[in-house]
C-alpha cells in the first residue's frame, strides 16, 4: 500500500464571505499522478494556492508528508519546511524575466545548497536538457516561444529535485503535439526521479492519459463530488456533472 | 554515506565506480580531483559502475553526464553497469534533444563606430515614434472635441478624481513644507537686515509664480505619470492594448484621452492649490518661529500676489499637466512585453517627465519674460 503524501481534512476556503469550497478532504499519495479537476470557477487554483502554502484555509487540516502544513499545529516554519520538497510549474512558467534560463534554474539552487559553481552549472545543464532546453542556457524568457518557457519553467520546478511537483494547467495555451510530449515528459519525470504529481487541468486527453488519481469540485455546491482514477470516472460516472465533464458534454 | 567516486585504469580501460549517497545537498567533496584524474584520459573504454550507489539525485546524473560529454569529446565509449533504475532512463532523456547551437550577438565586441551608428538611428527612431504618437494623441484629441472619440465617461471621471482629489494629500504635505523651507531659509538672509517682514513676499511671489507649478509637477510626475506608464505598460503585456485595437478602438481614444484630459484639467487646479499651501507652510514660519502678527503677514502676502504672477504659475502648471500625461502614456504605450519592462517604462516617465518639464519652464521662463510678464 502507498503511503500518503498529502493529506487534506475538512478543508473550506473563502476569500472573505465569498466561500470557495468547503469540507473538501482527500488524499494524495506517494507516487500519485493526482488531477484536480472541474468547472471553471470551481476553485481548483484556488485549491492548488493552499496547497502550496499561498492561501491561508479558514478551516481545515492539511497534513504535508506527514508535517502539519494547515490547521492545527501547523506553523510557518512546518510550510517552509514542506515546500522545500516541493516544485511549482505556473500556467504561464512565470519565470523571472531579467533572468537567463540558466539563471532561473540556479537561483533555488544557489538559494538552497552549498552547491559550487561549477555543480550548479551541470546541474542547471541536466535539469535544461532533461526537458529538451540544451543549448538555451543564455536566452532569456522574451526569446522564447510559450512552450520553451513551459518547458524552462519545469526544469527550475525540477531543480532541487522535489519529491511533489505541483502543475497549474501544464498544457493551457499549448498545440495539441507539444501538449502531448509535456505529459510524455512529465510522466518520464515523474517515473524515473519518483516524483509524486498534482495537477489542475482541463486537458481531457491529457487527464484521462495521466491520471492515476483525481477529485472533482462542484461550481455549485462548492464540495468534492467525485474522486478516483480519472478513466475510471469516466467508464462509471459517479454523479452526471462528472459525465457531462469528461465527455465534454456529448450524450 | 557521503557521495563517492573512483577512477580505476587499466591500458585501455577505466572504471569509474560511484558509491555512497549522492543528493544536491551533500555532493562529491573531490569532485575538481575526480575530473581532472578522468581528463587526463589515456584509455578507449570506460565502464561506469554503480554497484555500491546508495540514494541518488540529479546530482549524480549531473557529475555522470558531465563525464560522458567528455567521452564524447574524446571518441570514447561509454557502458553504464549495475546504475539503479531511473539512472539510464534520465541520461538517455538528457541526451535525446542535442544541444542547439545557438548563438547569441556579442554586443561588446561590436566597434565604437558601430555602437555610435546604432545609438544614432535608435535616437531617431524614438524620435519618430514619439513624433508619432504625439500626432496621434492630437488627432485623438481633436476627435474628442468634435464628440467621435470612443471612450467611457466613467473614465475620465475617474481619471479625473484621481489626479485632482486623491492627490490633495500628498500636494498639501510636500508644498506646505516647502513653503515652510523657502520662508525658513529666507528668514536668515533677511533677519540680518531686520527685513523679516519680506518673508511673507518672498513665499508669495516664489511660491505662486513657479515653484507651486513645479512642486506640484514633480509630485504628479511622480505619482500620476508613473501610474499611468505602470497601467498602459500592464495593459500592453496582457494584450490588452491588442485587444482593444484589433477591436477597432482607438487606444488613444480609450487610454490616452481620458488621462491627458484629466491632468491637463486638473493640474491648474493642483497648482493653485499648492500655492496656497505653500503660503500658508510660509506663514507658519513667519507667525510661530519670525513671531510676526498673522494680519501684517497677510496684508504682505496679499500684497505681493499679483495676477500676473498666478496666471504664470498657472500656465507652467497646464503645460506640465500636458507633459506629464504625455511621458507617461508614451512610456506605458511603447513598453516591452514583459515585467521588467513595465518597471523600465514606470522609470522613463518620471524621468522624462522632470527633464521635459525643466525644459518647459525654461522656455516659459523666456517666452514671459520676452512678452514682459
Amino acid at each position: 500500500m502507498t503511503a500518503p503524501f498529502l493529506t487534506v481534512s475538512d478543508l473550506t476556503v473563502a476569500y472573505g464571505d465569498n466561500v470557495i469550497m468547503k469540507d473538501v478532504s482527500f488524499t494524495v499519495n506517494r507516487g500519485d499522478v493526482f488531477i484536480i479537476m472541474g468547472a471553471s470557477g470551481c476553485g481548483k487554483s484556488t485549491l492548488l494556492s493552499v496547497l502550496t502554502g499561498l492561501k491561508e484555509p479558514v478551516k481545515g487540516d492539511v497534513l504535508f508528508d506527514g508535517l502539519p502544513f494547515w490547521g492545527e499545529n501547523s506553523s510557518d516554519a512546518n510550510r517552509k519546511t514542506a515546500m522545500r520538497k516541493a516544485g511549482i510549474l505556473y500556467q504561464s512558467g512565470a519565470l523571472w524575466t531579467s533572468m537567463t534560463l540558466a539563471e532561473n534554474v540556479a537561483l533555488p539552487l544557489t538559494q538552497y545548497t552549498a552547491l559550487t559553481p561549477a555543480e550548479i552549472q551541470d546541474l542547471v545543464a541536466l535539469k535544461l536538457d532533461l526537458v529538451g532546453l540544451a543549448g538555451f542556457q543564455d536566452f532569456y524568457p522574451s526569446e522564447i516561444s510559450g512552450g520553451m518557457k513551459k518547458r524552462a519553467g519545469l526544469a527550475r520546478a525540477l531543480a532541487l529535485d522535489p519529491q511533489i511537483v505541483f502543475f497549474d494547467e501544464p498544457s493551457a495555451g499549448l498545440d495539441p503535439i507539444s501538449s502531448k510530449n509535456l505529459d510524455d515528459l512529465i510522466l518520464q519525470i515523474k517515473e524515473n526521479l519518483n516524483t509524486t504529481i498534482v495537477m489542475v487541468t482541463h486537458e481531457l486527453p491529457s487527464l484521462l492519459s495521466v491520471g492515476t488519481n483525481s477529485i472533482y469540485l462542484d461550481v455549485d455546491t462548492k464540495t468534492l463530488i467525485a474522486q478516483g482514477k480519472p478513466a475510471d470516472l469516466l467508464k462509471n460516472p459517479p454523479n452526471p456533472k462528472v459525465q457531462h465533464f469528461l465527455t465534454r458534454g456529448e450524450k | 554515506m557521503k557521495a563517492k567516486a573512483y577512477l580505476s585504469r587499466n591500458e585501455s580501460e577505466a572504471i569509474v565506480a560511484f558509491g555512497g549517497d549522492w543528493s544536491v545537498e551533500c555532493p562529491l567533496d573531490d569532485r575538481d580531483g575526480v575530473l581532472t584524474d578522468f581528463e587526463s584520459g589515456g584509455f578507449q573504454t570506460v565502464v561506469f559502475s554503480g554497484k555500491s550507489l546508495g540514494k541518488w539525485d540529479s546530482a549524480l546524473i549531473a557529475f555522470l553526464l558531465r563525464l560522458i560529454q567528455e567521452c564524447a569529446k574524446r571518441g570514447i565509449s561509454y557502458t553504464l553497469t549495475d546504475m539503479p533504475d531511473g539512472v539510464e532512463p534520465l541520461v538517455k532523456l538528457a541526451l535525446t534533444v542535442p544541444p542547439r547551437v545557438v548563438r547569441k550577438d556579442a554586443e561588446h565586441a561590436k566597434p565604437m563606430l558601430d555602437l555610435l551608428g546604432e545609438a544614432g538611428i535608435a535616437a531617431w527612431n524614438a524620435s519618430c515614434k514619439a513624433g508619432c504618437f504625439m500626432r496621434k494623441a492630437y488627432r485623438s484629441f481633436a476627435r474628442f472635441v468634435a464628440g467621435k472619440a470612443v471612450l467611457r465617461k466613467s473614465d475620465l471621471l475617474w481619471e479625473i478624481q484621481e489626479a485632482g482629489v486623491s492627490a490633495l494629500p500628498i500636494v498639501s504635505l510636500i508644498c506646505f513644507m516647502v513653503g515652510l523651507i523657502v520662508a525658513f531659509v529666507g528668514s536668515i538672509q533677511l533677519k540680518l537686515f531686520g527685513a523679516q517682514i519680506y518673508v511673507a513676499s518672498l513665499v508669495a511671489i516664489a511660491v505662486t509664480r513657479v515653484m507651486g507649478a513645479i512642486m506640484a509637477g514633480v509630485i504628479m510626475a511622480g505619482r500620476t505619470g508613473a501610474s499611468y506608464a505602470a497601467t498602459i505598460g500592464s495593459m500592453q503585456v496582457n494584450e490588452e492594448v491588442d485587444a482593444l485595437e484589433t477591436m477597432g478602438i482607438s487606444p488613444f481614444d480609450f487610454l490616452i484621452t481620458p488621462r491627458l484630459l484629466a491632468l491637463s484639467l486638473m493640474m491648474p487646479i493642483l497648482t493653485v492649490y499648492a500655492d496656497l499651501m505653500g503660503i500658508l507652510g510660509g506663514a507658519f514660519v513667519g507667525i510661530v518661529m519670525l513671531g510676526l502678527s498673522p494680519e501684517e503677514y497677510a496684508r504682505m502676502t496679499l500684497n505681493a500676489l499679483v495676477s500676473k504672477n498666478i496666471i504664470v504659475g498657472i500656465v507652467h502648471g497646464t503645460v506640465f499637466g500636458v507633459i506629464i500625461a504625455l511621458c507617461g502614456c508614451y512610456q506605458g504605450l511603447v513598453c516591452g512585453r514583459n515585467a521588467s519592462a513595465v518597471g523600465r517604462a514606470t522609470t522613463s516617465a518620471v524621468v522624462y517627465s522632470i527633464v521635459w518639464m525643466t525644459v518647459a519652464t525654461a522656455v516659459l521662463t523666456f517666452i514671459f519674460n520676452l512678452i514682459g510678464v
